[in-house]
C-alpha cells in the first residue's frame, strides 16, 4: 500500500448536543451532550444501546444534525452552529463502516469499491481499486456481486471500499458483531495494518469488551447521552467505578502477561504475569511462546484456601498475603498480595469459617477456564 | 375495425406513460424520502383517479380547460387554440386519469429501497442526483417498470374521462374504447366484438409478461438476489 506523501497527525474534534428521540412522542427526551478531540490511530466508543453512539457517528459523517455544537476534522470545520457551517455528508470524505454494511446488491464487488471514485479518471479507478482488494485479500471476488460471497468477505469489502477513497475518518458501527472470533481478528489486523499507513482517526463503535480490549488506544464510555469515562482500556476498565464500565469490564483482575510455554496436547499454555513471578495456566489461544497477552478473571471467579490444597483439578493455586479487606453489601472485597495484586471477592460467611482477616496467608485456586484470554 | 383508432389510441398510450414517467419519478421519489408532515395529503391527492368516477374527473378537466377558465385562456394565448375536443387534451386528461397507476407502485418500490444504501452513498462522495440514478433508480426498477406499464395499459383503456373532453372526433380524439361503443350503439356487434377482443388481448399479454418477469427475477434488473 502506499503511504501518502504526508503522513499529518488528523485530529477529529467533536462538541455536539442533540436531542435523542422524540420527546413528543413521550420519550424520556435524553440529550445528547458529547465533546471530545481523538488523534489518529482507534478510539473506541462504548455503551449500553440507546446512549447515543450511533448518533455520534451519524453527526460526524453529516446524516444526522445536531441542535447546536461543533464538528471539524484537523483544520477543516464540518459543522459549526455558531457560524451555519453544515458541510453536506457527500463533500465531507469520512468513511462510514455501517452495521449492516450497507453494500450496493445491484453492483459487483468491484463496481462497489469503486463507487466512491467517481473523479478519477477509469485508469486510476482501476488501479486503486486492485491495491486495496489485494491488500484486503477480496481479488478474486470484483466479479462477483455480494449476495455471491460469505459474511466475512463482504466485511472486507465494505471495508475496502470505504477506505479506498482514503477518508479523513473512519467510523466504524458495530462492524464486526456478524463475524466469528478468527475471522474478525484478522479483518482487524488488515485494518490495523492500513490505519498505520494512513494514520486516520478511527472511533469504533462495540460493546464486545475483546475488542475493547484487542483494539483501542483508547475507550470514551457513553451513558445516557454523556462521555462518563475517558482513558487507555487499561485505566478505563481496571478502575470500574461506574456501573457500565464495571459490567464492560467484568474483569476486576487483568494482566499483561508474557506466554512461556504451550501444551497443545492439554488445551492449555502457560504464562507469567508481567512484573512477577506468578505463572497461570490459561486456555490455548493461537498465540506464540514469548508473545504478550491479556488475561482477564473475574473476582468471584477465585477460590480462597487458607492452607495450601491438593489434589484439586484446577491448575492455578497461588500463595499470597491479604492486604485490605472491605465489604460492600453482601461481598467481601479483598486484596491479596501474590507479587501481583488480585482482587477477590466471597461472602462474609466465608470470612467467618476461613477466618480471612489483613496479614493472612492464603492459597488462590484458579480453574483454567476462569481465566480469560482478551487479545 | 378501426386501424386509425387502434393507432390514436396507442399513440396517446405510449405519450401518457412517458409523460407520467417524468412527472412520476420526482413525484414518487418525494413521496418515499418526505418527512413533510403534511404529505398525507399529496398522497390523498395521487390517489384520487382510482376512486373519483371518470366522468365527474372528465367534467372538472373539461371545465378547467375550458375558454372560460384560466388555464383556458392562458393556452388560448400560447398557442391561439383550445385543448377542449383535442388530442392534446386528451392526453391532459389521460395524464391526470393514470397518475396513481404510475406514481404508487415507483413510490413503493423507491421506499422499499434501504436507507442505509442512501446513507452509504452519500458518505462515499455521491451527490443526491447521483445517488437517485445509481442506487433508487435501478433497485427500484421494478416498480419504475410496474408503473409505466400499468399506466399505459389503464390509458389504453380509458372512456369515461375521454368521452367527457375529448368527444368523438375520428383521427382526433376518438379511441378505440369510444369506436366499441359506436359500434355497440349502432347494433354493429360484429366489429365490436373484434376490437374489444384485440383490446383484451392486448392487455392481457403486457399484464401477463409484467407479472411474468416480477416471477422469474431472471431479467437483469433482478439478478443480484
Amino acid at each position: 500500500m502506499n503511504v501518502p506523501s504526508s503522513v499529518l497527525a488528523h485530529e477529529l474534534s467533536v462538541e455536539v448536543r442533540r436531542v435523542l428521540g422524540n420527546p413528543s412522542a413521550g420519550d424520556r427526551g435524553l440529550t445528547l451532550e458529547a465533546r471530545f478531540a481523538v488523534g489518529s490511530g482507534f478510539t473506541i466508543l462504548f455503551g449500553p444501546s440507546g446512549a447515543g453512539k450511533t448518533t455520534i457517528l451519524d453527526c460526524i459523517a453529516g446524516l444526522q444534525k445536531p441542535d447546536s455544537g461543533r464538528i471539524s476534522v484537523s483544520d477543516e470545520t464540518f459543522f459549526d452552529s455558531r457560524r451555519q457551517v453544515n458541510v453536506a455528508t457527500q463533500q465531507r470524505n469520512i468513511g462510514y463502516l455501517f452495521q449492516t454494511l450497507a453494500l450496493f446488491p445491484h453492483m459487483t464487488v468491484r463496481r462497489n469499491i469503486e463507487y466512491g471514485l467517481a473523479q478519477l479518471d477509469a485508469r486510476e479507478r482501476q488501479a486503486r481499486s486492485s491495491e486495496i482488494a489485494d491488500s484486503f485479500g477480496i481479488a478474486g471476488l470484483l466479479d462477483r456481486r455480494p449476495a455471491k460471497i460469505s459474511g466475512g468477505e463482504r466485511q472486507r469489502v465494505a471495508l475496502a471500499r470505504a477506505l479506498v477513497t482514503r477518508p479523513k475518518a473512519l467510523l466504524l458501527d458495530e462492524p464486526m458483531s456478524a463475524l466469528d472470533r478468527s475471522t474478525r481478528s484478522k479483518i482487524l489486523d488488515d485494518l490495523r495494518k492500513w490505519n498505520e499507513a494512513h494514520a486516520v482517526p478511527v472511533l469504533y463503535v462495540t460493546h464486545e469488551r475483546e475488542e475493547v480490549y484487542a483494539l483501542g488506544d483508547r475507550v470514551l464510555v457513553l451513558e445516557a447521552g454523556k462521555i462518563v469515562a475517558d482513558g487507555t482500556p487499561h485505566d478505563v476498565l481496571s478502575r470500574p467505578q461506574l456501573e457500565s464500565i464495571a459490567q464492560l469490564a467484568g474483569f476486576e483482575n487483568i494482566f499483561d502477561c508474557s506466554v512461556v510455554a504451550a501444551h497443545a496436547e492439554q488445551g492449555t499454555m502457560t504464562c507469567r504475569i508481567d512484573g512477577s513471578e506468578v505463572m497461570l495456566e490459561v486456555p490455548l489461544t493461537r498465540v506464540a511462546t514469548g508473545n504478550p497477552i491479556r488475561v482477564g478473571i473475574r473476582a468471584g471467579d477465585i477460590l480462597l484456601a487458607s492452607s495450601q490444597p491438593h489434589d484439586l483439578s484446577a491448575r492455578n493455586i497461588i500463595a499470597g498475603t491479604i492486604t485490605s479487606l472491605r465489604q460492600q453489601d453482601v461481598t467481601v472485597i479483598a486484596e491479596i498480595d501474590c507479587g501481583v495484586m488480585f482482587a477477590v471477592h466471597f461472602t462474609p460467611g466465608a470470612r467467618q469459617s476461613l477466618g480471612l482477616e489483613t496479614g493472612k496467608a492464603v492459597w488462590l485456586v484458579l480453574k483454567t477456564y476462569s481465566c480469560h484470554v482478551l487479545q | 375495425m378501426s386501424l386509425q383508432a387502434l393507432l390514436l389510441t396507442l399513440r396517446l398510450a405510449v405519450l401518457v406513460s412517458l409523460i407520467l414517467m417524468a412527472i412520476g419519478l420526482p413525484l414518487g421519489y418525494w413521496l418515499a424520502s418526505s418527512r413533510w408532515r403534511w404529505k398525507f395529503v399529496m398522497e390523498a391527492v395521487v390517489a384520487l383517479p382510482i376512486v373519483l368516477p371518470p366522468t365527474v374527473l372528465g367534467y372538472y378537466v373539461l371545465v378547467a380547460i375550458g375558454p372560460m377558465s384560466p388555464v383556458g385562456r392562458w393556452y388560448y394565448k400560447l398557442t391561439g387554440g383550445s385543448l377542449a375536443f383535442t388530442f392534446r387534451g386528451l392526453v391532459v386528461g389521460s395524464v391526470l386519469y393514470s397518475l396513481p397507476f404510475a406514481v404508487q407502485p415507483i413510490a413503493a418500490a423507491f421506499s422499499a429501497v434501504d436507507r442505509n444504501l442512501l446513507n452509504a452513498s452519500s458518505t462515499l462522495g455521491a451527490s443526491p442526483w447521483r445517488t437517485f440514478w445509481q442506487i433508487v433508480f435501478p433497485l427500484g426498477l421494478p416498480g419504475v417498470l410496474t408503473g409505466f406499464v400499468l399506466s399505459f395499459a389503464h390509458t389504453l383503456g380509458e372512456f369515461g374521462v375521454v368521452l367527457m373532453i375529448g368527444g368523438n372526433i375520428p383521427g382526433a380524439t376518438r379511441t378505440i374504447s369510444i369506436w366499441i361503443y359506436d359500434q355497440v350503439q349502432s347494433l354493429n356487434y360484429a366489429a365490436a366484438n373484434q376490437m374489444a377482443a384485440v383490446l383484451l388481448i392486448v392487455c392481457f399479454v403486457i399484464l401477463t409478461v409484467l407479472y411474468g418477469l416480477r416471477r422469474t427475477r431472471k431479467w437483469g434488473v433482478w439478478g443480484w438476489q
